[in-house]
């Protein structure tokens, strides 16, 4: 048996996990690494720790691995339920660190149960999924699986950690692949563009627009004598202004200042120099100086330990989520867009394993942990080069911290397992 | 459909961040340069500036320390805030103004708080300083000058501006850089150059230690010292008797092209330019628009050159032949060279002049008849005056003698394109421009060319470029300063002319500023000149001018001076041409009558009558 899953391993998504992690670690070390204590096996350091953790990592991949495929169908939901236990139990028993309850204290090092609850949601989503009664066109079913998505974020939300919670939208993704109708995605699209561009442009402009190509459809459905769906499109209609117009409202009153000031610089609403500059000093600030330092690095980069931004920490978290303008100042236009092209295959190899499996359980399995690590490159690297607005959740692989680091192993590395014993499984 | 979803949504975000990144990283290029990147400081190590001395050793300018009160507000603690400020002489508001200044700067970065203090208020703060926490003395170095002259030699240093900061990559704002005379022209050698140590900073701008272990660091290399041609003695005497009197005055040793001294007045004390009242006294000097004592007439002021330029004349008239040693011109009373056109003179009527009479009796109708013969010896006016015009040139008239002074200009020598431009549809003769024979007309000369004229004559026929360094710490001058530049007239001519010079001297114009035993070869002049009054054409009072070489046997000095509105040559500049000329050989003054009454002479009351506003008499 353990021969066979040695035969079958993906041996080119484990080699680039491996070159993920070993990156990311040296650009951790070069953050974090002061002339005093040059030492890479100094445990005080968050180099030493990240050291540990990749050492630990490599025990649970073991682990991971050698147990039989069918544990994780079987005991998805009873992971899933000892996930959400695990959130819950933060708020009895959760460590508060810089404003965030997201922790548990065991002596020196914490855990962060949010880490492991993106992979238990899509274990029980895949079993979920995959059940022979489920049915993704019926609405009770598709209830079901928005209950599995959402429960955990709702407990995530109030740690505070808005950004982890934000990450379980990935899944609408795996709905979408298991046939969940296009109109879900179309009216989630729709939203976030009415959200944007009301933002950018104002309600009146923008039901404006909405009227113009309502009246565009209508003509050309007159005279191609097509007949015109009244009803459906007033509802449509009606929505979609009524959502513009409460914008502004939710803006201004549901979201907290922090979160405005991070639209305001994204889309460069504040016009107000003052409190434009007052933006630049706090989140502002990050971006700037995270911008300048990958723009400092130019086409090769500054070398290796040769970062002057990185080494006199000009961008703050830079060791943690900020750790992408490391790559980009030390190792230029070259190891940045390398590093892009390393995630993006190792998402690309993900899917393409997927879609081979013969087991439903597997493929889903496969397509949430491409949409979930998709999720945080894509956002994270956004902040970064200055493309996103800031929402602080770590790069896969390469930001420092044990919890996530092990979440991600373990995530992907199940579905290595599930992958290496697709022959097998005609569950 | 659905199973490419995904997949074009991972590449359509890679192409769109590796685009980003191409952006940032190759096309933006405001984060590139490694040195001016903000995580690294450039400290810099300025070396002393080299001092001057004169030409005797004596030394001209020298450094002193100032002393700036820094602080760091961040971390500034309690202090007794009324005794600190009856220490540093300031008021409690004073203080509080400061402080917020600094503070809104920046907190961590230190600002300078009273700048220099002088050594004597250093002494009593230094004991008491460690009190006042945040606080510290910086110590700086600025200009000493050990004399009260020759503050158009020297010229003085100043913050580099925003045009020499585009200009020259060296300079970084709020250094300092040489302005004017010496200091402009030898900057680099004077300055030396900084040292600089690269810092890596971090975001608070704390030092971390040397940027790559020092590599791209430098070491300063210390200024020179130099050497200058001025005589301190001389250039201090001549500026005493320029006192209340305009106008500028060269000498030059004929032997080297050595200037030995250079007066332009009004002048100034040059440690007005130092130290804290030094934007305060500079404003002053510069908005002094009547008196101008920023403007170095020595080199910059163009005058019409008058009787001396006769000399030029006669040697010309040599050269070319159409005049010889015994050529005579029966003058009365003045030249007439035309219909009802008459140039006056100051012969006896009557009077039979040979060259050398005709130099020290400065008879017009002689110089001007040898203009006209000189013009009229070529087929066209136009080939006689380019002859005549390459001849004058040749003196290192009508252009930029290529010296080291720090300014200068190219005085005018007509030719035939100027009066082809002022007379465009009439034919012009050696009559049109008759006045050149006698050094008026469209003739212009500043006090340096003139001397360097002189200069030449007494050579006989050559003269060295004039100039102002005499030795920078080992390093031998440049060596256009060393070569003779050969004027167009042959030695032998210059013979009867010098003993004209000497002849004005022994019972000419200036017979009665004569020196015992100093064989003195000079010429008067006495020149026209204009202005403008509310833009009407205005004659003001002569000027007084003198060119001299002495002695006459062996030349020594050759200097050309000029008094503006001084009347006539023996009036002012001659006397005073004569005293420099004692001053300079002897060391000291017999003639103390005359010396005080070139020292007491006033011109006040010349130089406020255009400006009084009413009509006035000249030339009383």
């Amino acid at each position: 048996m353990r021969n066979r899953v040695i035969q079958q391993i993906d041996w080119l998504s484990i080699l680039l996990y491996f070159a993920l992690v070993f990156i990311g670690w040296l650009n951790i070390y070069s953050t974090t690494m002061t002339d005093e204590n040059p030492t890479i096996f100094n445990f005080d350091q968050p180099y030493g720790r990240q050291l540990i953790f990749i050492g630990l990592s490599v025990l649970l991949i073991i682990f991971v691995l050698a147990i039989e495929t069918k544990f994780y169908a079987r005991f998805s939901s009873v992971i899933y339920l000892i996930s959400l236990a695990s959130l819950l139990g933060l708020f009895v028993f959760g460590k508060n660190i810089n404003g965030a309850t997201s922790w548990y204290n065991f002596g020196s090092f914490g855990l962060q149960p949010s880490e492991f609850a993106k992979a238990a949601t899509a274990l029980a989503l895949a079993k979920f999924l995959s059940d022979i009664q489920t049915n993704i066109n019926d609405f009770k079913d598709q209830l079901r699986a928005f209950l599995i998505i959402i429960l955990p974020p709702l407990f995530i939300i109030p740690q505070p950690d808005p950004g982890s919670a934000l990450v379980y939208t990935s899944f609408f993704f795996v709905l979408y692949r298991e046939g969940l109708p296009s109109y879900y995605l179309l009216v989630g699209l729709t939203a976030v563009i009415l959200f944007v561009s009301t933002l950018l442009f104002g309600a009146i402009w923008v039901i404006a627009g909405l009227l113009i190509l309502a009246t565009i459809f209508v003509l050309y459905r007159k005279r191609k004598k097509i007949r015109i769906p009244v009803f459906k499109m007033l509802v449509m209609t009606t929505t979609a202004i009524l959502f513009c117009l409460s914008v502004r409202y939710v803006f201004e009153n549901v979201f907290e200042q922090r979160h405005r000031d991070r639209f305001n610089l994204w889309l460069r609403l504040e016009h107000d120099p003052s409190k434009l500059n007052e933006i630049r000093k706090t989140i502002g600030y990050n971006t700037y100086q995270s911008e300048s330092a990958i723009g400092s690095g130019g086409l090769t980069g500054k070398g290796f330990l040769e970062g002057t931004r990185t080494k006199g920490n000009f961008v703050p978290e830079q060791h943690t989520d900020y750790i992408f303008s490391t790559v980009g100042e030390e190792w230029g236009f070259l190891g940045s867009a390398g590093v892009i092209i390393l995630f993006s295959l190792l998402i690309l190899r993900i899917l393409f394993l997927a879609e081979r499996q013969r087991s439903q359980f597997s493929r889903i399995y496969g397509y949430s942990v491409a949409s979930i690590l998709l999720f945080h490159f894509a956002i994270n690297i956004g902040m970064v080069i200055g493309l996103l607005p800031t929402i602080g959740i770590p790069l896969p692989f390469f930001s420092y911290g044990g919890s996530g680091l092990w979440g991600f192993t373990i995530l992907l590395f199940i579905f290595i397992r599930l992958d290496a014993n697709r022959r097998d499984d005609w569950m | 459909m659905r199973k490419l979803l995904l997949a074009a949504i991972i590449i359509i975000i890679a192409i769109v961040y590796i685009g980003r990144l191409s952006y940032l990283q190759l096309i933006d290029s405001s984060n590139k340069n490694p040195l001016e990147d903000t995580a690294i400081k450039a400290v810099y190590d300025y070396p002393e500036r080299g001092y001057i001395y004169d030409r005797n050793g004596d030394l001209l300018v020298s450094n002193q320390p100032a002393y700036d009160i820094m602080v760091i507000p961040k971390d500034v603690k309690p202090l007794d805030t009324l005794e600190f400020c009856n220490l540093l002489n300031i008021t409690k508001e004073d203080f509080i103004k400061k402080y917020n200044k600094a503070r809104v700067y920046s907190p961590r970065l230190p600002s300078v708080f009273v700048p220099q203090l002088s050594k004597s208020e250093y002494a009593t703060l230094q004991e008491k300083m460690r009190k006042y926490e945040g606080f510290y003395i910086q110590k700086r170095s600025l200009r000493h000058y050990q004399t009260s002259s020759g503050a158009n030699v020297l010229g003085y240093i100043s913050e580099v501006n925003e045009y020499e900061l585009k200009s020259n990559p060296y300079y970084q704002a709020g250094e300092l850089i040489g302005r004017n005379g010496v200091e402009k022209v030898y900057e680099e050698t004077l300055r030396g150059r900084k040292g600089v140590k690269f810092i890596q900073k971090d975001r608070f701008n704390r030092d971390l230690g040397p940027y790559k272990d020092g590599l791209y660091d430098t070491l300063p290399v210390q200024g020179k010292d130099i050497t200058i041609t001025i005589d301190k003695t001389l250039q201090a005497y001549g500026e005493q008797l320029m006192i209340n009197k305009r106008g500028g005055i060269v000498a030059i040793e004929p032997k080297t092209g050595e200037i030995l001294a250079m007066i332009s007045a009004p002048s100034y004390d040059p440690a007005l330019l130092v130290g804290r009242e030094r934007s305060k006294n500079y404003s002053r000097l510069y908005l002094d628009s009547i008196a101008n004592p920023l403007y170095d007439r020595s080199i910059l002021a163009e005058y019409p050159p008058g009787s001396p330029f006769k000399i030029l004349n006669g040697l010309i008239g040599l050269e070319e032949g159409v005049i010889d040693e015994h050529t005579t011109i029966r003058c009365y009373h003045g030249y007439r060279y035309g219909r009802n056109r008459f140039m006056a003179c100051h012969c006896v009527s009557g009077t039979l002049n040979e060259l050398q009479s005709a130099t020290y009796r400065s008879c017009n109708a002689y110089f001007a008849d040898a203009y006209k013969k000189i013009i009229e010896k070529y087929p066209t006016p136009e080939e006689g005056l380019q002859a005549w015009t390459n001849h004058a040139k040749s003196f290192g008239l009508g252009n930029y003698l290529g010296n080291d002074l720090s300014t200068g200009r190219a005085g005018r020598v007509p030719d035939s394109l100027t009066y082809n431009r002022a007379y465009p549809d009439f034919q012009w003769r050696a009559e049109t421009t008759i006045s050149n024979g006698i050094g008026q007309g469209e003739i212009l000369t500043t006090p340096i060319q003139l001397a360097n004229m002189t200069a030449a004559i007494a050579n006989r026929g050559y003269y060295y470029t004039p100039h102002i360094i005499k030795n920078i710490e080992g390093t031998p001058i440049d060596e256009k300063f060393t070569t003779p530049n050969q004027t167009t007239i042959s030695k032998r001519h210059f013979d009867d002319v010098v003993l004209g010079m000497w002849d004005v001297y022994k019972r000419g114009t200036a017979r009665f500023v004569q020196v015992d035993s100093i064989n003195i070869a000079g010429k008067t002049g006495t020149a026209e000149n204009f202005t403008k009054i509310d833009g009407k054409r205005q004659q003001l009072t002569d000027h007084s001018i003198f060119i001299a070489f002495a002695p006459v046997e062996n030349p020594k000095i050759a200097l050309a001076v000029f008094v503006e509105n001084g009347y006539w040559g023996s009036r002012y500049a001659a006397p005073i041409a004569s005293l420099m000329v004692e001053k300079y050989l002897r060391g000291k003054i017999t003639r103390t009558d005359l010396e005080k009454r070139m020292l007491e002479g006033s011109l006040a009351d010349e130089y406020a009558k255009p400006l009084s506003g009413e009509p006035f008499e000249i030339n009383q």
